[in-house]
């Protein structure tokens, strides 16, 4: 046995060492604090203050921790050193494989093409959010055309105060050209973009259960637009009020379609994950579905200043119906016909 | 068998909890699952966290407004002030959204409230944590709780919440909340859908070599004259131990109480027939632990691995 006195370091230490498994530790000790200080540095987001040589020894030092820690797990009982290790070779593990985007960068290749490829990848959820509104809305007319009563069952009741059934032409013209003065129409967008953007969302979330509801609520929320179509149709209004609701309500109902597409994707995951297993057909959609309604958001988001500052300031219908399938052009645009190629 | 293929692994979490996940190199690594308590206690955290920075943004933007109106300058318009207001509501929902973003976005992977705990986000197939997951997660957390928190609180505050829909509200977030205790990954909804856990990020420092070789002088004044190697044991004392042994031994002899050195080195003694080494344990101790694991290790080579003094 070698019992030197004073501290040993280094060479000196690895030849004190008693142990193979202490030796083999002394020897390759430094490699691990100099990769534990980068990986350190890297997780506090100071990636630019590493020297190049450590950037370009990391995956060395990587692999290198690999081999020690299968090593060691099979000659060292010291489980200190295996404990530390393991947490090295995890965070390690996480700095390697972990992010590699940045916030700017994820933006760049989301509106840049990924977004449009998601849209894409739900096009069947979309035809089958798209047949449930029309199916709504036409439902929604034929039933208050046959009795009037089930428009206020349709229509929630703070939106008719004076958009009902046998209201006066005048009356009816005036709640499309109100006063252009602006009076709280701020605060009202502001409600308006919570309410709709809670719609788009719900649209969403409800596809858990099998997208079921998902459909329900879709064909109920048109309902109550095709009621209030209803009501403007049996006046000759139908041509003013499709343009008042055109110039957000396109961006609007196209976010809450894309919505409830999305929702129907998960959805249908759940019921047919065809050779899958649920959890991977669910995480796969999940994926899509996400970015999707990252989408949906900014389009509500669009759809909100649209609907506080454009459609009450705007009083002519051709300019309203201008705006609004202008813009819904772009979007369709956009979504389907912006194919960049992949990076 | 099961006992033999933990040996060689590191200890501590619940069993339930512990999980392997393999690195695209090959190699199993232990990690545990983040518990219940942990992401609770987190979640609080960053409930607080956001209220705070909510909270400080608003005191702020009223002390601008007050400083604006008290210097005397003209009045802004009505519009204007409108269109701050909508500014300021989509600012909340995405500043909401944005703190856990951009928190799990970056390399540690985890928010305030993670950090502290210790825990983080990982993608489940042991792949790379993509941008789209970590949204999707964080989607459903506004789904899950944000949502209907505000549908509640804003219906109160208008007086049209019935009772109907407030229980409802209730259900729908308990349920979410009690999620995670009835899968054995305790995944949120969230994680469901994007394919993310939380686990364990747990950081050790590395500890001294505690078989040293240099055998320590005894604690009491009669030290110079006794030997370096005055400790020998023969292979059937050492044949009385195993690893679990051996490792309780190491952590005795790394937290270094004297009064647990004592006990340790009077109950070995009394396994080998030895008289205890009073005032020199840590001697003593050191120098059974060399040669145990000398012992132990030297037949690890030779594939005989000892689990535990049982075995």
């Amino acid at each position: 046995m070698n019992g030197s006195v004073g501290q040993p370091g280094g060479e000196q230490a690895v030849a004190a060492a008693v142990l193979r498994s202490d030796r083999f530790r002394l020897e390759r000790e430094a490699d691990w604090v100099r990769l534990d200080g980068m990986i350190t540095a890297m997780e506090k987001g100071r990636l630019k203050r590493l020297a190049d040589d450590d950037v370009m020894a990391l995956p060395v030092l990587y692999r290198n921790l690999l081999s020690s820690l299968s090593i060691a797990r099979e000659s060292s009982l010291d489980s200190g050193l295996i404990a530390y290790l393991e947490s090295l070779t995890l965070r390690a593990y996480f700095i390697v494989y972990g992010t590699r985007t940045t916030f700017g960068g994820w933006c760049r290749s989301f509106f840049g093409g990924d977004l449009s490829r998601a849209v894409r990848a739900i096009g069947l959820d979309i035809v089958i959010a798209l047949a449930a509104m029309v199916i709504g809305a036409m439902v929604g007319f034929w039933l208050v055309e046959a009795d009037q009563q089930w428009f206020y069952r349709l229509v929630p009741a703070q939106f008719s105060d004076v958009r009902v059934p046998g209201a006066s032409r005048e009356a009816l013209l005036g709640t499309l050209f109100g006063d252009p003065d602006g009076e709280g129409l701020a605060v009202f967008a502001a409600y308006l973009f919570s309410n709709n953007a809670q719609v788009a969302i719900l649209a969403f979330a409800l596809g858990f259960a099998f997208g079921v509801p998902t459909v329900l609520l879709l064909i109920y929320n048109t309902a109550s637009l095709g009621a209030m179509l209803w009501v403007f149709a049996s006046r000759g209004l139908t041509v003013e009020f499709v343009g008042w609701l055109s110039i957000h309500g396109t961006t609007e109902l196209l976010a809450i379609l894309l919505g409830g597409a999305a929702g129907l994707h998960i959805g249908r995951a759940l019921g047919f994950p065809g050779r899958r297993s649920h959890l991977a057909a669910l995480s796969h959609s999940g994926r899509t579905a996400a970015q999707v309604m990252t989408g949906v958001i900014v389009m509500l988001i669009c759809a909100g200043l649209l609907e506080g500052f454009a459609r009450q300031l705007v009083q002519s219908t051709e300019i309203r119906y201008a705006i609004g399938y202008g813009i819904l052009a772009l979007w369709l645009a956009y979504f389907f016909a912006f194919r960049p190629r992949r990076s | 068998m099961a006992r033999k293929a933990q040996l060689g692994r590191s200890h501590g979490t619940d069993p339930k909890l512990k999980r392997t996940l393999v690195t695209p190199e090959g190699v199993a690594l232990d990690i545990a699952v983040a518990p219940a308590s942990a992401r609770i206690g987190a979640l609080f955290i960053d409930l607080t966290a956001l209220f705070g920075l909510v909270l400080a943004f608003v005191l702020t933007v009223f002390l601008i407004a007050w400083a604006y109106s008290s210097a005397g300058l003209p009045a802004v318009s009505d519009g204007f002030t409108g269109f701050l207001f909508v500014l300021f509501i989509i600012g909340l929902f995405l500043a909401r959204n944005a703190y856990f973003l951009f928190f799990e976005l970056g390399q540690r992977a985890a928010t305030w409230g993670k950090r502290a705990l210790g825990i983080r986000v990982a993608s489940r197939d042991g792949g790379r944590l993509t941008a789209e997951a970590i949204i999707a997660r964080n989607l459903l957390r506004d789904i899950e709780m944000f949502l209907p928190l505000m549908f509640m609180t804003s219906g109160g505050v208008q007086g049209t919440l019935s009772e109907f829909a407030a229980w409802s509200g209730i259900i729908w977030v308990g349920v979410f909340l009690v999620f995670p205790l009835l899968n054995k990954d305790r995944l949120r909804c969230g994680d469901l859908i994007a394919g993310t856990w939380v686990v364990e990020a747990p950081r050790s420092a590395l500890g001294a070599v505690v078989a040293s070789g240099v055998t320590p002088a005894p604690a009491m004044g009669d030290g110079p004259g006794l030997p370096a190697d005055r400790y020998r044991f023969e292979d059937a004392e050492l044949s009385v131990y195993g690893e679990y042994e051996l490792q309780m031994l190491e952590t005795v002899l790394r937290t270094a109480n004297p009064d647990a050195m004592e006990t340790v080195a009077a109950t070995i003694c009394a396994k080998i027939g030895w008289t205890p080494p009073t005032g020199d344990e840590r001697a003593f101790l050191e120098a059974y632990y060399t040669q145990l694991r000398s012992r132990l290790e030297r037949g690890l080579r030779f594939g005989r691995r000892r689990a535990d003094k049982n075995s």
